[in-house]
C-alpha cells in the first residue's frame, strides 16, 4: 500500500509523518481555542498547518493567494483574528498588523504532545464582493464535508487533484475528499506553468482531477495534456458548455466527466454525469435527497446541509427566510432541462435587450478551432453597449483567415442579431483569474 | 451600386467614402436592403436598423479615430445620411 501523501511543486510530504510531526515547530497549542489566519503563498505549507489546526482553533480563515493584502486589516477585524499562522513570504511585516504569528513551512518536526481535538472549528473562506471587499463566509467541517461519501467509488486508493487553489471552496472540497477518504494529493501552484503542473500530476498518477471551464480550456491548449491520464475529470465553477464536456470526453476517452454545481455560500448542490450541459428538470421538480433546489424569478436557489451558516460581518443576509440560498446563477428550460444562462448581474445591455455573455462564449467556442472566448462589451453611442469577442484560436491568432466569417456565421445561425459578437478579435490568451474563472468586467 | 451625390472636397473625401463603405459592409452582413445612398436619405429610411448604425458608428471609430457622437457637445443628431456624413466630417477637422 503506497503511502499518502501531499505534492507541492518543489516537496512531496508524507501524511503519515503528521501523526508524529509537525509543521508549525510544534506551535499548535498556542493555537488552542484561538481564531487563527493561515497565509501561505504557496498551499502546501497551508495544507498540512489546516489538517494540524482543525479541532485545535475555534476558528481557521484562509486566506488565499491573489487575494489583495489591502483587505488584510478588515479580515482582521471582521474575523476576530488572534494569530496568523505564515510561511514569512505572503504578507510582510507581521507585526504591522497587531496580532501574534507562527511560523509554518513544509518541513515536518516530530513533536510528542498529545493532540486532543476539542473545538469544532469555524472555517471562514474568502470570497468576492460585489465592491471588491471580500466576504467571508462561515463555514464548519460538517457543512463542508457534507458532500463526500467516505469510501464512496473507490476501491483502490486514489489520488486526486486540481487547478483550483485549495484554500478556495472549490480546491478545498478537493482537498477535504482526499483527506477524508484515505487518499493522496498533488496541489497546484499559482507559480508553476500548466505544463508543469500536468506532468508532475501525471508522474503521480492522479486518477481524480477537477478544476474550472477554463482551467480545462487552456490544459488542453497545453502539449502536456496528455500527460494526465484520470478516471474521473470533474468541473465546476463555471458554466460548463457542451464543447469543453464534449472536447473533454474526447481527449480523455477512459475517464468518467462529470461536471458539479456549487458555490461558496450555497455548497455543492449537485453534479451531472449525462455528458450534457445544463442539468435534468427532474432535479428540480422531484426533490429527493440532502439538497433542495429551486428557481424563483430565474435564478437557481438551493438549501442544504452544506450551505454556510452565514457571512461573518453580517451585512447581509446569505440565505433568505426559508434557508433558500439565492446563486445568482440564471437558468433556462427547454426540452426538458435547465441550462445556464449566465449570472443575473452579468448581463450586457444592448439597445435595452440583454445578452449573457456565457451564451455568446457557448456559440463560439462551437468552432472546431476555437479554444476559448471571452465575450465583452464595447460601449456604444447609440445602444449603449455591443457585443464583441476575443477569441483563441487552435493554432493562435496568425490562422485567423476565414474563420472569422465561418464563427459569425455560426452565430448568426443561432442567436438573435443583438447577441452576434460586433467584432472579433483573435488573441493568444484570454485572462483567467486566481479563482480559475474569466476575467469580465461588465457594462 | 447607387449614385453618390454631393461634392467632395479635398480632405473630407476619406471620410464619405469611408462611411458609405462601412454602410454597406455592414448591410451586407446583417443582411439588410439599402435604399439608394443620397445625401437626403433619412438615415431611418435607410434600410438599416440602429443595431446596424451602432455597428457602423463602432467601426468607424476603429477606421477613422473619431466618435463624434460621445465627443460631440450639445448637438442634434444627424437626421440624413448627407448629415450624418458632415458629422463626422465636422469631427474629423
Amino acid at each position: 500500500m503506497p503511502a499518502r501523501f501531499l505534492s507541492g511543486p518543489r516537496v512531496n510530504v508524507h501524511l503519515g509523518d503528521l501523526v508524529h510531526g509537525s509543521s508549525l515547530n510544534g506551535h499548535l497549542e498556542a493555537l488552542r481555542g484561538r481564531s487563527v489566519l493561515i497565509a501561505t503563498a504557496e498551499q502546501l505549507p497551508a495544507a498540512l498547518a489546516l489538517i494540524e489546526i482543525d479541532g485545535i482553533a475555534r476558528r481557521i480563515v484562509l486566506w488565499p493567494s491573489g487575494a489583495a493584502l489591502e483587505h488584510l486589516p478588515f479580515v482582521i477585524a471582521a474575523a476576530d483574528v488572534d494569530v496568523i499562522v505564515s510561511d514569512g513570504t505572503l504578507l510582510g511585516q507581521l507585526e504591522t498588523f497587531g496580532v501574534a504569528s507562527i511560523t509554518c513551512g513544509t518541513e515536518i518536526v516530530p513533536s510528542n504532545y498529545g493532540r486532543l481535538p476539542r473545538h469544532s472549528t469555524e472555517w471562514i473562506l474568502l470570497t468576492s464582493g460585489t465592491t471588491g471587499r471580500p466576504k467571508l463566509v462561515l463555514h464548519t467541517l460538517a457543512s463542508l464535508r457534507g458532500a463526500i461519501q467516505a469510501g464512496s467509488d473507490l476501491d483502490a486508493p486514489s489520488v486526486w487533484s486540481t487547478f483550483y487553489d485549495i484554500r478556495r471552496y472549490g480546491g478545498l472540497q478537493i482537498f477535504l475528499r482526499a483527506m477524508l477518504t484515505g487518499g493522496s494529493m498533488v496541489l497546484s501552484s499559482a507559480r508553476e506553468p500548466v505544463a508543469e503542473f500536468l506532468m508532475r500530476a501525471g508522474a503521480h498518477c492522479v486518477s481524480h482531477i477537477s478544476g474550472t471551464p477554463s482551467h480545462w480550456r487552456q490544459a488542453l491548449m497545453s502539449p502536456e495534456a496528455a500527460k494526465i491520464s484520470p478516471a474521473y475529470v470533474r468541473l465546476s465553477g463555471e458554466i460548463a458548455d457542451q464543447s469543453i464536456l464534449d472536447n473533454l470526453q474526447s481527449f480523455y476517452s477512459q475517464a468518467k466527466v462529470a461536471h458539479a454545481f456549487a458555490s461558496t455560500e450555497a455548497g455543492v448542490a449537485f453534479d451531472v454525469r449525462d455528458g450534457l450541459a445544463g442539468f435534468p428538470a427532474a432535479l428540480i421538480a422531484e426533490p429527493n435527497g440532502p439538497v433542495e433546489l429551486k428557481v424563483e424569478d430565474g435564478t437557481l436557489r438551493i438549501r442544504s446541509g452544506r450551505v454556510a451558516a452565514g457571512y461573518l460581518d453580517g451585512e447581509r443576509e446569505l440565505a433568505d427566510p426559508e434557508g433558500f440560498v439565492d446563486t445568482g446563477d440564471v437558468v433556462e428550460l427547454r426540452g426538458g432541462r435547465y441550462y445556464f444562462a449566465g449570472r443575473r448581474d452579468g448581463t450586457i445591455n444592448v439597445g435595452g435587450q440583454k445578452v449573457h455573455p456565457e451564451e455568446v462564449e457557448a456559440v463560439i467556442n462551437r468552432h472546431p478551432r476555437v479554444r476559448m472566448s471571452v465575450v465583452r462589451p464595447r460601449k456604444n453611442p447609440l445602444v449603449g453597449a455591443l457585443v464583441v469577442a476575443d477569441v483563441v484560436l487552435e493554432n493562435g491568432p496568425e490562422a485567423a483567415a476565414g474563420i472569422e466569417t465561418e464563427i459569425l456565421q455560426l452565430c448568426r445561425a443561432t442567436l438573435p442579431q443583438y447577441k452576434v459578437p460586433a467584432s472579433i478579435k483573435f488573441v493568444t490568451e484570454v485572462a483567467v483569474a486566481s479563482t480559475g474563472k474569466v476575467v469580465r468586467q461588465y457594462a | 451600386m447607387t449614385p453618390e451625390s454631393g461634392h467632395s472636397q479635398s480632405g473630407h473625401k476619406s471620410i464619405r467614402s469611408e462611411i458609405l463603405a462601412q454602410v454597406k459592409q455592414v448591410a451586407q452582413e446583417q443582411d439588410k436592403r439599402l435604399a439608394p445612398l443620397t445625401d437626403d436619405l433619412p438615415l431611418l429610411d435607410s434600410g438599416l436598423d440602429s443595431l446596424c448604425f451602432a455597428i457602423v458608428v463602432a467601426r468607424l471609430e476603429d477606421a477613422l479615430g473619431i466618435d463624434p457622437f460621445s465627443t460631440a457637445e450639445d448637438v442634434g443628431f444627424p437626421v440624413t445620411l448627407g448629415e450624418f456624413i458632415r458629422f463626422y466630417e465636422h469631427a474629423g477637422k
